[in-house]
């Protein structure tokens, strides 16, 4: 028996917050919890494997949060490989549930960023850190959207991408905030806004960044046998990857992202083409990683990205939606974003989404980056199908 | 940028003998004995053979820029004041790619492919040791 159609996605929750000064990261975690559980038709005593990060959780991170929850676990993964960690999560729940190691797993983010005023994308690092990253991007005031800037200054070198095309991403993502009463900016932007808006990063003006927000989410993973016995129609993981990019000895290619190495193994063992897939929830940390994400999933060749998102291509209603929610860009973006891309699809599939659901979405993709594409990064892919 | 003073870098022994090299006015790569393979960063093994027998060789200093960028913000002491300076990665004579930043030219006159020197900041520090931060700018 293979993993593929055996495990499912029985509950989601996205926290509504967007700032939460009076929240801690472990009460936004619970209070998803308890969201995702109902969801679910499960209750916390059946929650046996535990799956979680954050951007302040250290070494004993999962094990602090287990006991805020007084769970005590048969299985724990507190794998941060960045934004990604969540979608990467779901992964691993599969490989503990199919190998009988756990049977209900439950994966949590929560993050006061916002509200704790975190410079996510312009803080830089400072100085000479220790680690191996920080003491060679360090001393030049390497900063996130910095790194990003580095890949879209190479496309638009190599392939005439137009910065008008990445911005008609970020006009993508705000139409569809729009339409999502959660979203945290929902009024709707032009192409010259973002051109107009001050450049952060050449050639990265403020609308190509993703906004910061607080929030958090859980995700409940289980066998399909179990879940079919659930009050709500099971979303079954199809196919899965993950992969890491990182410089190498001195050999960066910045336009390989893991995202190629990742989605070839999950469109793999879906056993599904690109053409079948209805939606996409890819990271949009900038309009730069929405573009380079997807020429990397196989969705359009490189460098073939800024036409791709031309002309309505990724809008609801499009040949390819991608990120009906309206993404890091324009819905939520609490630090690290990876858990709400499953939410989304996982909504999406059961056909909950209301105005800005994708008519007759059966099949999605979830791509989730963590880290800088432009110093090193890791990438998790996973395929979910509606039965 | 050539006015600011850079962080105090760090130097680990894997990597002692770059930052010496920066602070002699040299770029030095790493050789493997067993292999031939040049890389970077320095590190104590090969990663391609995974030998420990690795030389060290004096790079000529002159690279093209591969990519860049004109940060406009960093909220981070010292760049915070220095902005808008440019990043870049460069590839070496050699083969490797490094990242640095650009100097000597107006960012915005910086072009992918442009020819360009090591060009080395040495550091003042309390602690004896006589490193450099290699930025590069035009030839
Ligand atoms: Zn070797």
């Amino acid at each position: 028996m293979t993993i593929s159609g055996n495990i499912a996605i029985a509950g989601v929750f996205e926290h509504p917050t967007r700032w939460a000064p009076d929240k801690t990261e472990f009460q936004i975690m619970a209070e998803s919890a308890r969201g995702a559980l109902a969801d679910a038709g499960l209750t916390i005593k059946d929650v046996d494997g535990l799956f979680a990060a954050s951007m302040t959780m250290g070494a004993m991170g999962t094990v602090e949060l287990a006991e805020y929850l007084n769970l005590k676990p048969n299985y724990v993964d507190g794998t941060n490989i960045g934004g990604s960690s969540f979608v990467a999560h779901v992964n691993h729940a599969a490989a503990a549930i199919h190998a009988g190691l756990c049977e209900v797993a439950l994966i949590l983010y929560g993050s006061t960023s916002a509200s704790t005023a975190t410079a996510i994308g312009t803080g830089g690092y400072g100085g000479g850190g220790r680690n191996p990253s920080e003491a060679w991007t360090g001393p030049y005031g390497m900063t996130t959207v910095g790194s990003y800037a580095l890949v879209a200054q190479l496309h638009m070198n190599k392939y005439g991408t137009k910065p008008e095309q990445l911005a008609e991403i970020a006009v993508t993502m705000r139409a569809h905030a729009a339409l999502n009463p959660n979203a945290k900016m929902r009024q709707l932007i032009t192409v010259d806004d973002v051109m107009e808006s001050r450049v952060i990063s050449e050639p990265l003006h403020l609308l190509d960044c993703c906004i910061i927000s607080d929030g958090g989410g859980a995700v409940v993973v289980t066998s399909a046998a179990r879940a079919r016995d659930l009050p709500k129609k099971p979303v079954l993981l199809l196919g899965c990857g993950e992969a890491l990019a990182h410089q190498e000895i001195g050999s960066p290619d910045l336009f390989t992202l893991a995202a190629k190495q990742s989605s070839t193994r999950a469109f793999s063992m879906a056993g599904v083409s690109r053409d079948d897939i209805d939606f996409a929830m890819i990271y949009d940390s900038f309009t730069i990683t929405v573009l380079a994400t997807l020429e990397n999933l196989g969705f359009c060749a490189l460098g073939e990205g800024g036409a791709f998102v031309s002309d309505g291509r990724i809008r609801l209603g499009g040949a390819l939606p991608v990120n009906p929610d309206g993404g890091g860009l324009s819905n939520n973006h609490p630090g690290m974003r990876g858990i709400f891309l499953v939410i989304e699809a996982v909504k999406q599939l059961r056909g909950e989404c209301g105005d800005r659901q994708v008519t007759g979405a059966k099949l999605a993709l979830a791509h989730g980056t963590g880290g800088t594409i432009g110093v090193a990064h890791s990438g998790a892919t996973i395929i979910l199908g509606s039965e | 940028m050539s006015d600011m003073e850079y962080p105090l870098v760090y130097a680990s022994w894997e990597t002692r003998a770059y930052w010496e090299g920066c602070g002699r006015g040299e770029i030095v790569l790493q050789r493997c004995r067993s292999c031939q393979t040049v890389q970077h960063k320095p590190r104590a093994i090969c990663a391609t053979c995974l030998s420990s027998e690795i030389d060290h060789f004096v790079a000529s200093g002159r690279a093209t820029i591969y990519t860049f960028t004109v940060t406009h913000q960093n909220q981070a002491l010292p760049f915070r004041d220095h902005c808008p300076y440019v990043m870049a990665y460069v590839t070496l004579e050699e083969g490797p790619r490094l990242f640095t930043n650009i100097v000597g030219a107006e960012p915005s006159t910086v072009r992918i492919g442009m020819a360009v020197v090591a060009d080395f900041a040495p550091q003042v520090r309390t602690d004896g040791e006589v490193f450099a931060v290699p930025r590069f700018r035009p030839e």
